[in-house]
């Protein structure tokens, strides 16, 4: 006779141990941990040197006549000289050939239609301009936001847009704002993208906030900023 | 508790070959469709998300064969996130540290490969229950699978959305590119058609042997009469 489910023994597998529950999961949690650190560990150095190259591309690429850079933190309403290590409101200036100081490399952030979109742009503070930027993180919809790197009217508001700092160096003469496709009418504002508007507003958003905190600062430091790489006298 | 150790099937080359078409996890069991419409706007993400997944796949399905008679049965799928959620964390390492202009394009769907249903669904179903060596090429071979099938939604979308491949201009400047193909509604589009053609190839095949069959048996029971 067939072995039916009435006539076999009705057997309840043995529930294991806590026991041996905890300690399989502790053992796969240890391995997954060494697993991680080991890669991490390997991998730590190569990530920073590909950060430290993108951020060096980005600076030189807005500041297009820069041969040499300084790196500078901005801390309490100073301005002090750092390493691309430390941690904090990092700027960049430029030299030339002749260590004469041809501008700053500054970042901005601020969200987009997807995610945050972070920017590495150029600014002349003798002249009061943004004079291009470079996209450091964008994770906006291709064919739409992704057009701030590419649409050549956008760009061509950043020839030189106007962010002059006040007499009094307490924040910018006038907010840069983002205006509709077509109606800029001043140098301080932003000709929107069409089909595009967030991330456009994003980008005069991030440039107004991180022109009304740096900027003044900027000009109040500015001497120091010229002759650094001088006094320095590295080539 | 002499209970008898089920027989495994014998590793062929089906073992293999089955996950690249046969059984394709998209396009026959549509798994892990989240990454396959959100990544595939073009051929080199697409590429770059597919080596991910293999990694993952292979190293994973290694591990849960290799520890499966170890692991209880009631902490096992615990046992299996764990697994991947590690795999997935050094592959994230490892892509920041080959390029970080791809990591940025592929954004959060490299972490999300943990909760990739095919990964889980391949640990569960196949290397928990078989041999470390067939969960190995199972594994390749699905995870090549997962890949053509990124590449040939990230190859019609990039063509038609760009009018790229690989980032190489294939149609002339003068072609507006169709900019709905590298948007999420492409994704979809793109998927159904690609389903579309295959069930339609397929179900002639099917049809025309069924027609071949039916009529060697008319020409069987002709020759016994």
């Amino acid at each position: 006779m067939a072995n039916t489910p009435e006539n076999e023994p009705n057997e309840v597998p043995a529930l294991p141990s806590s026991f041996s529950l905890i300690s399989t999961l502790g053992v796969v949690a240890m391995l997954s941990g060494f697993l991680v650190v080991l890669v991490y560990e390997y991998t730590k150095p190569i990530i920073a040197e590909n950060q430290r190259l993108a951020t060096e591309r980005a600076i030189f690429k807005v500041l297009p006549k820069a041969k040499s850079r300084l790196t500078f933190i901005i801390n309490e309403g100073k301005i002090e000289l750092a390493d691309d290590k430390a941690k904090g409101e990092l700027i960049y200036a430029g030299y030339d050939a002749n260590n004469q100081f041809v501008g700053l490399a500054i970042n901005a952030a601020e969200q987009g239609y997807q995610d945050i979109v972070k920017l590495l742009y150029g600014y002349q503070p003798d002249k009061g301009c943004i004079t291009g930027y470079d996209v450091l993180k964008s994770t906006e919809t291709p064919g739409f936001g992704t057009k701030i790197t590419s649409d050549e009217e956008f760009l061509a508001n950043f020839n030189c847009l106007d962010a002059k700092v006040n007499q009094e160096q307490t924040a910018l003469i006038n907010v840069i704002k983002t205006v509709r496709h077509g109606t800029k009418k001043n140098a301080w504002e932003v000709d929107a993208i069409s089909g595009s508007t967030i991330t456009s507003n994003a980008v005069g958003r991030m440039f107004n906030q991180s022109g009304q905190a740096l900027h003044p600062i900027i000009a109040q430091h500015l001497s120091l900023l010229k002759t650094a790489k001088q006094q320095k006298g590295q080539p | 508790m002499s209970k008898a150790t089920k027989k495994e099937t014998p590793l062929t080359m089906d073992v293999f070959t089955a996950g690249i078409w046969k059984e394709n996890p998209v396009f026959v069991m549509m798994l892990g469709l989240c990454p396959v419409l959100a990544v595939t706007n073009s051929v080199e993400n697409s590429l770059a998300m597919g080596m991910a997944s293999i990694f993952v796949l292979v190293c994973s399905n290694a591990l849960v064969s290799a520890l499966r008679n170890f692991i209880p049965k009631q902490v096992r799928i615990t046992t299996y996130i764990i697994i991947i959620a590690t795999f997935v964390t050094l592959v994230d390492y490892i892509i920041q540290a080959i390029s970080l202009d791809l990591y940025n394009k592929l954004g959060a769907f490299i972490q999300l490969i943990v909760v990739n249903c095919l990964i889980l669904g391949r640990a569960e179903a196949y290397a928990s229950k078989n041999s470390f060596t067939k969960s190995v090429i199972s594994a390749l071979g699905m995870g090549l699978g997962f890949t053509l099938a990124l590449v040939m939604l990230g190859g019609v979308r990039e063509l038609l959305g760009a009018g790229q491949l690989l980032g190489y201009q294939i149609f002339s400047l003068n072609f507006q590119p169709w900019i709905v193909m590298i948007l999420p509604p492409g994704g979809f589009i793109v998927l159904g058609s690609w389903l579309l053609l295959i069930n339609y190839i397929e179900q002639r095949k099917t049809g025309k042997l069924i027609a071949e069959d039916s009529a060697s048996h008319c020409t069987v029971s002709q020759s016994g009469s």
